[in-house]
């Protein structure tokens, strides 16, 4: 793989101030720390949902094993897929985003840094809350999709679902909160000249996935806040005893739950889209479709909840309209694949591991996308509901996807975010073994699926004939770990040791490339002109926009780069506006941590719990004033 | 650069955009769009569950315990700070600052007023017998308005930061926006609450 000859790029330093250490980062309102705190963070939390699953699988490994004790199989399952979900796919998607959607558009940050800075601390917070559970009496054990009424205080009386509640109440606000960012972000901030149908892909994405969230959060929210005044205020939303309805719980949380999916998969999706055209020198193939049919995916998302609840019994004809359009997804998610494809065909493919990862994703997402369309047929759905069958389905999608998707995504960008070239060698190895170890231990799952093992019982007899995938799952489970201890081997050597990045190591097409590795805090000295779907390719490439939209020519790699985008001077540049570093995001997050903890105890402890609300409060008011002033000081009027 | 002030009416265009709406409007909108959800899901639980309500041996008749006549009241008074609040705005656009603060600080009263009036309703309610246990009529009629009651005091302490922001900040050109972005917030308030009256209380 050929690394661009010149050095790294060497803009002159940011006159603006950044506190040192620590407190630079407490105190930050920059996307590209933020981004880095979201890769980070949940990067954590992501190998404790790993380890989670490692424990689960090491339990299931034999028949009739006590490696785990019942109660805590159903923490460490519920745990799994609430870290995985909310507080590892969601964020990782989210910190590329953050880094890489305002470089793309050639903005200098996001439209609200501070709200950024208030989203990435209340994520953190909702996370480690979520965690605290553990320490005061047991996580929960009711599953990630919370069924009523199992988490009713009867059955589920620790503190435990009290913590889920609110924790994935918080991540959810800075969810939203994000959300409503990169909207105003990526509809008002994109450089002259870059129309909607000029966005790379993987900002297109994102803008879908943020419509998404802003519909599909606050349904889960008002859902939660029920269950919290079931189990503590005398409410019986869901308590069928006194008339409420345990089903109402299943249609508002998936009605949640299913656009969810798509809030995971279509930032990916994104990914491979500027992967798959840079590794196989072409413009993507049908770029309106990819982005128009994640439009319809976005859409069509939230006609399909009950596809969740076949097993429930909603009646022929609700069946038979969720299942007809869970179908439908197929028709948007095959044109993507297809312009994948059609991306590669004929191009002059560069197998670097990022390439790697996306061919990767394509593979795994197709047999997922087909076990999906298997289990969107009522009848079919109704054998293999609750098996593992399903639990192979979404791992194909969502760690045969989205997992590796996101790879894809970091192999490609982490040299613009630390300057430093991650080890390709390395990176193979680690690809190749996870692709057979992630099959070894998914691919089982649909045959012990079918002969009937269910999901969620922490262990099984011998006799039942599924000893052996459930071996080899546990094997794969093992080596998927040494996948990942190689990723973390390769990221901590690589970001003191790596080569050099070069500005554009991949000889890419889109604005981020333009600037220094790392990016100075700026961004952009001077704000770029867009002139197409491919800026830099058009800089570097000038006769390429004559055989714009033909796929037959790779584009042919020329001497050694010039400098694009960088060529201003200093001289040049208008005055930048950069906002202050504040702690007023973190103290106003830190706030409402202690509100949901008072919130958590009120109905048990009410005078405590209330003073601790209070605290709370008067602590989110101090943060809310300071935010007041530094936003008056950093308004672009202020100086005049 | 904005050119938005409290001595120059109408000119809104603040920086640059790519759609030439203001970041902070654009993001009050999606917000609201976001808000929507959240009051549909509640509205829709109300209803899924007032046909059940009818049903059940602990059943508790709407019509027997809200009072039409006072929520009416409270409906007027919250149309009523809607038209306060563009007035608000329309002074502050014309840079008028004495009757700025007078329709803002109404709008603040009235929304007071409101929460008052709530707070009225629900201590009658509970002494006749309607709680959050009650019946599912409780439950979910609680839940709805208490929710919308809590987004009206929001909007309160939103319209008084606006309120003490323009009085340190005087002169700042933001001040317009700020309080159209607050307006909208509470103009959607007002509009749930509008929703709720004619589905909960008159049907």
């Amino acid at each position: 793989m050929a690394i661009a000859e010149r050095t790294a790029g060497t803009v002159s330093p940011p006159s603006v101030s950044v506190r040192p250490g620590w407190a630079g980062w407490l105190s930050t309102t920059d996307h590209k720390r933020i981004g880095i705190m979201y890769l980070v963070s949940a990067f954590v939390f992501f190998l404790i949902g790993g380890i989670e699953a490692l424990l689960m699988r090491i339990q299931l490994g034999t028949p009739n094993n006590t490696f785990l004790t019942p109660d805590v199989y159903n923490q460490m399952f519920t745990m799994h897929g609430t870290t995985m979900i909310f507080l590892g796919l969601m964020p990782l998607n989210v910190g590329l985003g953050n880094y890489m959607v305002p470089l793309m558009i050639g903005a200098r940050d996001m439209a609200f840094p501070r709200l950024n800075a208030l989203s990435i601390w209340l994520f953190i917070f909702g996370g480690l809350m979520l965690y605290v559970s553990f320490f005061v009496g047991g996580a929960p054990n009711v599953g990630w999709f919370a069924y009523a009424p199992l988490t009713q205080k009867q059955f589920a009386p620790t503190a435990g679902v009290d913590y889920w509640i609110v924790g994935i109440g918080l991540t959810g606000v800075a969810s939203i909160a994000g959300a409503l960012n990169f909207i105003v972000t990526i509809l008002n901030m994109r450089a002259p000249g870059m129309t909607l149908n000029r966005m790379p892909l993987f900002v297109w994405m994102q803008l879908i996935v943020a419509f998404i969230l802003i519909f599909a959060f606050p349904v889960l929210t008002v859902a939660t806040i029920q269950l919290l005044f079931d189990r503590h205020f005398g409410t019986r939303f869901f308590l069928p005893n006194l008339g409420g309805d345990a089903v109402l719980w299943q249609h508002l949380f998936w009605f949640f739950g299913h656009p969810e999916v798509y809030i995971l998969i279509l930032p990916t999706m994104g990914i491979i889209s500027e992967v798959l055209p840079t590794f196989s020198r072409k413009p993507i193939f049908g770029y309106a479709f990819v982005a128009y049919s994640g439009v319809a995916i976005g859409f069509l998302g939230f006609l399909v909840w009950a596809h969740h609840m076949f097993a429930v019994g909603l009646g022929p004809l609700a069946n038979a309209f969720f299942g007809a359009a869970s179908f439908l997804i197929a028709v948007p998610t095959g044109v993507k694949i297809f312009n994948w494809l059609a991306t590669m065909w004929q191009g002059s493919l560069h197998l670097t591991t990022s390439m790697l990862y996306a061919i990767g994703f394509i593979g795994m997402f197709i047999i997922g996308g087909i076990s999906g369309i298997t289990l969107a047929s009522p009848p079919i759905n109704v054998q293999q509901t609750d098996s593992y069958y399903v639990v192979a389905h979404m791992h194909y999608v969502l760690f045969g996807g989205a997992i590796q998707g996101i790879f894809a995504g970091i192999f490609y960008w982490f040299p613009k975010m630390t300057g430093r070239m991650l080890d390709e060698r390395l990176g193979k190895w680690q690809f190749w073994l996870m692709l057979i170890s992630f099959n070894l231990t998914f691919f089982p799952m649909h045959l012990s699926g079918n002969a009937g093992m269910p999901r969620r019982i922490y262990t099984y007899e011998a006799e039942m004939g599924w000893n052996l995938w459930n071996l080899i799952s546990t094997i794969g489970s093992l080596l998927l770990a040494v996948a990942f201890l190689i990723f973390l081997w390769n990221v901590l050597t690589s970001i003191r040791r790596g080569p050099i990045a070069p500005a554009d190591p991949w000889d890419g097409a889109t604005l981020e490339w333009a600037v220094s590795s790392p990016p100075p805090v700026y961004n952009f000295a001077v704000t770029p002109r867009v002139r197409s779907r491919r800026p830099l390719w058009d800089e570097k490439y000038p006769h390429l926009h004559e055989v714009n939209g033909s796929h037959e020519a790779p584009v042919v790699r020329r001497g050694p780069l010039h400098d694009g985008f960088e060529r201003e001077t200093p001289e040049a540049m208008e005055p930048i506006h950069l906002p202050s570093p504040t702690y007023a995001p973190l103290i106003v997050s830190v706030g409402i941590m202690i509100l949901g903890f008072g919130i958590i105890y009120l109905g048990d402890f009410g005078l405590i719990a209330a003073s601790a609300m209070l605290v709370g409060l008067l602590i989110m008011a101090a943060g809310i004033l300071s935010w007041v002033r530094i936003s008056h000081v950093d308004s672009p009027h202020h100086a005049h | 650069m904005s050119e938005s002030s409290m001595t120059r009416p109408h000119a809104t265009a603040a920086h640059h955009t790519s759609l030439g709406v203001d970041n902070r409007k654009l993001g009050v909108w999606a917000f609201i769009g976001s808000e929507t959800l959240f009051f549909a899901t509640l509205i829709t639980t109300y209803f899924v569950f007032a046909p059940v309500n009818r049903m059940r041996p602990d059943f508790q008749d709407p019509r027997e315990f809200l009072d039409i006549e006072l929520t009416t009241v409270l409906a007027s008074i919250l149309l009523a700070s809607s038209l306060t609040m563009v007035l608000a705005l329309s002074a502050s656009r014309r840079g008028d600052r004495r009757w700025f603060t007078t329709w803002l600080l109404a709008t603040v009263g009235l929304g007071l007023a409101f929460i008052g009036g709530q707070a009225y309703e629900f201590n009658h309610l509970y002494h006749e017998g309607l709680t959050l246990s009650s019946s599912l009529f409780g439950t979910t009629f609680f839940v709805l308005t208490g929710f919308h009651g809590t987004h009206v005091a929001i909007g309160v302490i939103w319209l008084l930061s606006v309120f003490f922001k323009v009085r340190a900040y005087p002169d700042s050109p933001e001040n317009a926006m700020d309080v159209e972005i607050a307006g909208l917030y509470w103009h959607f308030v007002d509009l749930v609450w509008v929703a709720i009256f004619v589905l909960v209380y008159l049907i």
